[in-house]
C-alpha cells in the first residue's frame, strides 16, 4: 500500500526502545508562496531569517505565558517520554513529548537564558542553524497537538502549545505548511476548507434533502441562509459530503426536525473548523472565527448549535468568546455554542424524542474520545460532561455498548493520529504509525467483545480512521458519527417508520 | 575563610530572592491570552486551588504518569521540606516565637533522618536518569549535575549528623551573626564548608534553571485556569487591541455572498 510498514500490535504494550532518526524524513509539503501572502506570511524563507525567527520567538514569549513558562519548567523527568502516540509508533525520540519540546527549548536557551549564553554545552542549548530549523519544520508536523502530554506533565506543560508558537515561528520565517495555509487560504476566499462554494453547497444539501425523504417520507430540510431563523449550526464542512459525516449531518437533520425548531446553516459560516489554531495564528484564528460571528449578526439567529468536530469544537467552547464575543446579541438561557451531542441530551432528558433502539443492534459499538474534545472542551454543566455525554447519546440509541480500555478514553484518550493539520496524504506514515495505540485498544474490544462499530464527534477523527482502518486490516466503515446513530434509531413522528411501530404497539397491547 | 562564606552566602541569597522574585515578575505579567486548562478542570477558583494544592503537595499528574519517578521525587521533596524545618532552628533564635515548634522532638529527629530517604530519593532518581534510555536521551549534563550537587549536600550533611559531628552551637552562632549583621566565625570543617558551598551553589543556579519548576507551576495555565470560558470573557490586553480589527479579512466576503 505505501513505502513504509504499519507497525505491529504490541503484545504487552510495552514501552519501544529508542530507536533515533526513524521519522527525520517525515515532513509536509511546504506551502506555495501565493497561499503564504493571504495569511500575513512570507513567500518564501527570508535572507535573514535566524534573525526573524529568534526575533518572533522574543515576541510570542512576551504574548503567551504559557511558552515562557513551559520552555522555563520542564525538569528533564521523563514522565511524559512514553505518552504520545507518534513516539509509541515511530519509537523516534524526537517524538517523546519532551524530545520535541527540547528541539525549541534548545534554541530558547541558548539565546534567551543566562547559562545558554555562557554555558551552552552544559544546558543542551543549540544555535538556530538550518538543520535545527528543518527539525522543527519536521517534528513540529510530527505532532497532533493532541494533549495528551500535558495531561501526565507534573507541570502541566502542554507540548501544544510550544507545537503551535514553532509553527508560527516557521511561517513568520517564510516555510508555511502547504496543507494548513491553503485550507486557510480558502476559508478566506470562499467560505470553507473543502473550497465548496454557495451554489455547490446549496445543490448537495437540496440532494440529501431528497434522499432524506425517500428514506422517511417525510420533507425534513436542510435550511440554508434563512433569516430570522433560532438556531445557526455551525458544523465542519466535511459534513457537507465525506462519509461517514454526512450520516451525522442527516441525524443533526432530523433531530432538529423532531424538535420542531426553526434551524439553519450559513453559506458563509459553512465551516467550523479553524486552522488558524494548528498554525498557532491568534490573527488567522480570530479571522476564520469571525465568519460565524458575522453570520449569527447577518442572520439574526438567536442560538448557535455546533457540530460534530473535535479541534472546531475547542475553538468554539473555549475561544469563542475571547476571540468573537462577548455574545450578548444571543439567548443567554442556553450555553453559546451549544454542541449538537448536549443539544440532543437534553431533548432526550426531557423526553422529547422517542428511539427504536433495535435499528441499531446490527452494530457492536465503542466510543473513541476526540482529543480536542475530550481534554481541551467541557459539555453540560459538570467537569467530565465531554465524556458522559456522547456516551449517554449512544447507550440512549443503541443496545451493545462497550468500552475500550480506559488509558486510552477520557483524558487519557489517543488521538487518532489525524490531528493538528497532519490530516493530508503527505503525512501518511506518520498518521498510520500514529494510530497504533488506538487501533490496539479497538482491535482489543473487537476481539473480546465483537465490536463492529466505533463512533466519533470530530470531523478529523472520521476522515482519519477511515482512512488508516484499512492499514490495520480492519473495515473503513467501522468508523460512523454519533449522530448517524441517533438518526438511525429516532422514530420520526408521522413517518412510515413511527407508523408500523405504533401499529405494532396496538397489536401486542390487544 | 569565615568573611569568604559570609559574603558567598550574602550573594547566593541576593541572587536567589531578587532572581526568582524577578523571574516570577515575568511570568506574571506575560498574559496568558486563551483559555486553555487540561480538562476535565474545576468550574471555579475554589476548585482550581484544590487542583493546584493537589499537584504541589500530592504530585497528582505524575503518580498518574510514571509510578517509580513519583516514588523517588516524592521522597525527595517530602525530604527536602523536612531537612528545611530541621534547619531552621540555626537560624532562629530561643527568643524567637516560633522556637517552640522548631525545636519540637518530632520536627527535629524527623528532619535528621529524612537525609536517608533524601539520598534513596536521589539515588533512584538519578539511577532512573542513567538507565532508562528515554530519560537519559532527554538529560544534559546540568541535569546530572544538578542531581550530583544535591546529592553532596544530603551527604555533607548526613556525616555530620551521624558520623563527624559539627560544633553546632558555634555554627549557630555563625548564622544568627549573618542574620544579625554581626559576624561570628565558622567552625572550621571541611564537611561544613562543602555543604555551605554547595547550598550556595544551590542557590545560585535555582533562578537560572530548570529548579525555577517551583515558581513555574503556580502560573501554568493548564493547571491554574478555570474551566468557564463559554461564561466569562477571558481577554489579554495585547488580544483586546486586535478586536478592532477583527474579521477584516471575512466582511468584504459577506456582502459580496
Ligand atoms: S513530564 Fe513535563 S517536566 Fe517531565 S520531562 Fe516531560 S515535559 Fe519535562
Ligand atoms: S501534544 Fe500530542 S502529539 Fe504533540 S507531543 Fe503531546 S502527545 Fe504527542
Amino acid at each position: 500500500m505505501a513505502d513504509f510498514d504499519t507497525p505491529e500490535y504490541r503484545k504487552y504494550r510495552d514501552i519501544p526502545k529508542l530507536e533515533e532518526g526513524t521519522m527525520s524524513d517525515s515532513a509536509p509539503f511546504i506551502a506555495k508562496p501565493v497561499f503564504q501572502g493571504p495569511l500575513g506570511f512570507p513567500g518564501e524563507l527570508v535572507e535573514n531569517w535566524q534573525e526573524v525567527a529568534i526575533d518572533k520567538m522574543g515576541d510570542l514569549l512576551g504574548k503567551y505565558r504559557g511558552l515562557q513558562v513551559y520552555l522555563d519548567s520542564c525538569v528533564k523527568c521523563g514522565a511524559c517520554t512514553d505518552k504520545c502516540h507518534y513516539f509509541i509508533g515511530t519509537k523516534d525520540p524526537k517524538n517523546m513529548p519532551v524530545g520535541r519540546q527540547d528541539l525549541l527549548r534548545s534554541v530558547y536557551r541558548r539565546y534567551f537564558t543566562f547559562a545558554g549564553k555562557y554555558f551552552p554545552k552544559l544546558v543542551g542549548a543549540k544555535d538556530l542553524t538550518k538543520e535545527v530549523l528543518d527539525d522543527w519544520y519536521s517534528y513540529f508536523h510530527q505532532c497532533s497537538q493532541c494533549r495528551r502530554c500535558s495531561v501526565y506533565c507534573p507541570y502541566g506543560i502542554d507540548t501544544a502549545e510550544i507545537s503551535m508558537a514553532a509553527r508560527e515561528i516557521l511561517d513568520t520565517v517564510g516555510i508555511g505548511q502547504k496543507y494548513c495555509n491553503e485550507i486557510i487560504g480558502k476559508v478566506y476566499t470562499i467560505g470553507n476548507n473543502l473550497g465548496l462554494p454557495k451554489r455547490a453547497l446549496r445543490d448537495t444539501l437540496l440532494d440529501l434533502e431528497e434522499e432524506i425523504e425517500e428514506e422517511t417520507g417525510l420533507p425534513i430540510k436542510l435550511p440554508l441562509d434563512v433569516k430570522g431563523a433560532d438556531i445557526l449550526l455551525v458544523t465542519p464542512s466535511a459534513d457537507f459530503f465525506a462519509e461517514p459525516h454526512i450520516d451525522g449531518l442527516i441525524g443533526y437533520a432530523k433531530v432538529f426536525h423532531e424538535a420542531g425548531v426553526n434551524w439553519t446553516l450559513s453559506s458563509h459560516a459553512s465551516e467550523a473548523g479553524n486552522f488558524g489554531m494548528f498554525i498557532g495564528s491568534y490573527e488567522n484564528m480570530q479571522d476564520v472565527a469571525m465568519r460565524v460571528r458575522q453570520a449569527a449578526e447577518d442572520l439574526g439567529v438567536k442560538r448557535i448549535v455546533h457540530g460534530e468536530c473535535g479541534h472546531a469544537w475547542r475553538i468554539a467552547y473555549s475561544f469563542w468568546n475571547t476571540l468573537i464575543g462577548p455574545w450578548d446579541f444571543l439567548d443567554q438561557n442556553y450555553p453559546i455554542p451549544q454542541h449538537i451531542c448536549e443539544y440532543t441530551w437534553d431533548l432526550i432528558e426531557n423526553n422529547k424524542l422517542n428511539f427504536d433502539k433495535s435499528e441499531n443492534d446490527h452494530r457492536v459499538m465503542t466510543f473513541h474520545d476526540s482529543c480536542n474534545v475530550a481534554r481541551a472542551t467541557r459539555m453540560g454543566d459538570k467537569p467530565g460532561g465531554q465524556f458522559e455525554i456522547p456516551r449517554n447519546v449512544i447507550k440512549a440509541v443503541c443496545n451493545h455498548y462497550y468500552e475500550m480500555d480506559p488509558e486510552t478514553t477520557k483524558e487519557g484518550t489517543y488521538c487518532c493520529g489525524g490531528g493538528g493539520g497532519l490530516l493530508t496524504d503527505d503525512l501518511m506514515e506518520i498518521r498510520v504509525k500514529g494510530a497504533l495505540p488506538r487501533m490496539e485498544a479497538l482491535n482489543e474490544v473487537v476481539e473480546d467483545h465483537g465490536v463492529t462499530n466505533m463512533a466519533a464527534i470530530c470531523a478529523i477523527c472520521k476522515s482519519q480512521f477511515s482512512k488508516v482502518l484499512p492499514y490495520y486490516k480492519m473495515p473503513m466503515d467501522m468508523i460512523v458519527s454519533v449522530h448517524q446513530l441517533v438518526g438511525d434509531a429516532l422514530i420520526l413522528t408521522g413517518s412510515k417508520e413511527a407508523l408500523e411501530a405504533l401499529e405494532a404497539a396496538e397489536s401486542s397491547e390487544e | 575563610m569565615s568573611v569568604a562564606f559570609a559574603i558567598l552566602l550574602y550573594i547566593a541569597t541576593a541572587i536567589l530572592f531578587v532572581g526568582v522574585f524577578l523571574r516570577v515578575l515575568k511570568y506574571w505579567r506575560t498574559p496568558a491570552p486563551l483559555k486553555i486548562p487540561t480538562m476535565p478542570a474545576p468550574v471555579t477558583q475554589m476548585g482550581v486551588v484544590f487542583r493546584m494544592w493537589r499537584e504541589v503537595v500530592l504530585f497528582e499528574s505524575l503518580f498518574k504518569s510514571s509510578i517509580w519517578t513519583w516514588v523517588f521525587s516524592w521522597m525527595f521533596h517530602l525530604s527536602l521540606l523536612l531537612a528545611f524545618f530541621r534547619h531552621l532552628r540555626y537560624i532562629i533564635s530561643p527568643d524567637n516565637i516560633f522556637w517552640p515548634i522548631i525545636s519540637l522532638e518530632v520536627i527535629q529527629s524527623f528532619g535528621k533522618y529524612a537525609g536517608y530517604f533524601m539520598l534513596i530519593g536521589l539515588l533512584g532518581l538519578l539511577a532512573r536518569r542513567i538507565f532508562v534510555d528515554r530519560v537519559r536521551y532527554i538529560s544534559n549534563p546540568s541535569d546530572y549535575l544538578m542531581l550530583l550537587l544535591i546529592l553532596t549536600i544530603a551527604g555533607t550533611g548526613l556525616s555530620m549528623s551521624f558520623i563527624a559531628h559539627t560544633d553546632i552551637v558555634a555554627l549557630k552562632m555563625f548564622v544568627l551573626g549573618l542574620v544579625r549583621f554581626d559576624m561570628q566565625p565558622l567552625p572550621s570543617s571541611l564537611l561544613l564548608q562543602v555543604h555551605l558551598a554547595s547550598v550556595a551553589l544551590l542557590m545560585i543556579i535555582f533562578p537560572i534553571s530548570k529548579l525555577l519548576h517551583a515558581p513555574g507551576i503556580f502560573f501554568s495555565p493548564t493547571r491554574n485556569q478555570v474551566d468557564n470560558a463559554r461564561e466569562k470573557r477571558h481577554l489579554a490586553p495585547w488580544a483586546a487591541k486586535l478586536d478592532a480589527n477583527r474579521g477584516h479579512k471575512t466582511k468584504d466576503q459577506l456582502v459580496k455572498d
